[in-house]
């Protein structure tokens, strides 16, 4: 699937949601479910940097496409990497870098999109952005 | 029911922000420790400054410019008489606590030097760590650390070991913000002063609960923020005994703080004004002074006895909660509850919080040592004010409750 059409699916589902208190349970569950991140890549080097919470962020080629593994110590936050690595995971270099974050704002998750807001909706993005970046250049 | 001689629903009605609602619910503000609503008095203060007689201030020869510098220098006044300082040039205007403690830190270069000992308390602020770690950097001072005990409160035998002769300088919060814990400082500021060390009482998170007396206290040094105290933000007070401040060098240099300049030498202004530099914040030294006479008004003995019956209240009601651990068990601590839920990050109780119309502070609090002490990425930090009510308290319970429910 294209990452246009993974984010398009997730708005979907959001969109059934009438509240608040709906979204974060689901965010809370779906941060529940992210895959662990190998330990070995919880280091202080794979933090993100202006975050309240500690967020880890790992990435690794699989042939063409970037694959992310990540984990948090607070749970919504990890709800929210794991709609960004569910959107992003498993994608081209290229896609990800020129993919847009519309759908954040479409998901109500808007407020968390502000870059001063602490959980660092906006430098995890910017991190998986960068990862791409630079792997697309070792592809190059 | 809460027994309190306050009748805070009159109160209330002094700070329109408390009628707000956010994310649809009614505003329950509980983040006092970081900032204190405004009152209408104050407002009104604020506008009727900018409406009426804004102007800049010790120089001008217009009316404008008088009514300015005596509101500014009448607002000094009451600085002074509500901290009962004994002159009036003691009292320095600054930009807050943070801009006090540097002004101090920065001066005492000239006194400290290599081998000679600071004292801080361990449950400072970054503000009152930085600073000295930075003066300790210039100088090879060396910095020493107070301990504190698992309940928050400062090792008192430990404090009298670490003072010795090489002592210069010992530094301590009156209240901490991190924990509410209200330190010894009047045994603090006696000892120190026996081995012939300076102290500066952070007095930033005492201020809306204790009315500190700077003569009885017999310290070097306080500082307080406007912003605690139901006060603007960008203006505070920097107390230094007259003997200190005659003996500390200027701190920044400009406009004001001048006798004479020419392009060999300049002389520097008297006390206080060798400390002001520049255009000061002058509606907020005048608002901080109408701030002090409001609170004056409601009483801080009526104000401390209600936020006690308000933390003992809410205190029973947090910790029934399973699983939550309250920390900063302090026996003398002001109308603050750090804590945590087992299992729980701060930040995502903070969030559901929010969710529900309840500001509270989550994360370190600027205050990480406290955090690496008992072992914790943050707390979640609920403080009450004298506006606060028990039906805050318990729509906090409940949103608490509802967050754990939702998180675990």
């Amino acid at each position: 699937m294209t990452i246009e059409s993974i984010q398009e699916e997730i708005v979907d589902e959001f969109s059934m949601f009438d509240d608040w208190m709906q979204r974060y349970e689901y965010m809370i569950e779906l941060g529940k479910s992210l895959p662990l991140i190998d330990g070995q890549y919880k280091t202080d080097d794979n933090i993100i940097k202006g975050c309240q919470s500690k967020v880890w962020v790992h990435a690794e080629l699989d042939n063409d496409k970037l694959v992310f593994t990540a984990d948090s110590d607070a749970i919504i936050t990890k709800g929210i990497i794991a709609i960004l690595i569910r959107a992003f995971s498993n994608q081209k270099p290229q896609d990800i870098i020129d993919a847009n974050t519309d759908f954040i704002d479409e998901i109500g998750l808007k407020e968390h999109l502000s870059p001063t807001r602490a959980n660092g909706l906006v430098s995890m993005v910017k991190q998986l952005k960068l990862y791409a970046i630079a792997y697309q250049t070792q592809l190059n | 029911m809460i027994q309190t001689a306050l009748d805070i629903e009159t109160i209330r009605k002094d700070f329109p922000i408390l009628n707000r609602k956010v994310n649809g619910k009614p505003l329950v503000y509980l983040d006092n420790a970081a900032t204190s609503q405004t009152p209408q008095q104050v407002i009104d203060v604020i506008v009727d400054y900018y409406q009426n007689y804004n102007a800049n201030i010790h120089r001008g020869v217009h009316s404008l410019s008088q009514e300015a510098t005596d509101a500014y220098e009448a607002a000094r006044i009451k600085i002074q008489k509500h901290y009962n300082i004994a002159k009036t040039h003691e009292v320095i205007l600054t930009s807050g606590t943070t801009h006090s403690i540097n002004l101090v830190a920065n001066g005492f270069t000239s006194f400290v030097k290599k081998g000679d000992e600071i004292l801080v308390s361990a449950m400072e602020h970054h503000s009152n760590i930085v600073p000295w770690q930075m003066l300790c950097e210039r100088t090879g001072a060396i910095l020493k650390v107070i301990p504190m005990n698992q309940n928050g409160e400062l090792v008192m035998e430990a404090f009298h070991d670490l003072l010795s002769d090489k002592t210069k300088m010992v530094f301590c919060n009156h209240v901490s913000n991190a924990l509410g814990t209200v330190n010894p400082i009047k045994e603090i500021i006696e000892a120190s002063h026996k081995v012939g060390a300076a102290v500066l009482v952070d007095g930033a998170q005492a201020a809306p609960h204790i009315k500190a007396d700077m003569q009885a206290l017999d310290v070097d040094f306080y500082t307080v923020s406007a912003h605690k105290v139901c006060g603007p933000t960008g203006v505070g007070m920097l107390y230094g005994k007259e003997e200190w401040l005659n003996k500390l060098p200027p701190y920044q240099g400009g406009g004001e703080m001048i006798a004479e300049v020419t392009f060999e030498k300049t002389t520097y202004a008297d006390l206080p004004h060798k400390f002001e530099a520049g255009t000061p914040n002058i509606c907020g030294g005048i608002a901080f002074g109408a701030a002090l006479d409001y609170m004056n008004s409601i009483g801080f003995d009526a104000i401390a006895q209600y936020e006690e019956e308000l933390l003992q209240y809410a205190t029973a009601q947090l910790l029934a909660i399973d699983g939550l651990k309250i920390y900063g068990t302090a026996k003398n601590k002001t109308s603050v509850i750090s804590f945590n839920i087992d299992g729980i990050h701060p930040y995502d109780i903070g969030t559901i919080l929010d969710k529900l119309g309840i500001a509270v502070r989550t994360g370190h609090h600027c205050a990480q040592p406290i955090m690496d002490f008992y072992k914790i990425p943050g707390t979640v930090r609920a403080s009450f004010s004298f506006y606060n009510t028990k039906e805050e308290v318990d729509v906090l319970v409940e949103g608490v409750k509802r967050a754990r429910n939702m998180l675990l």
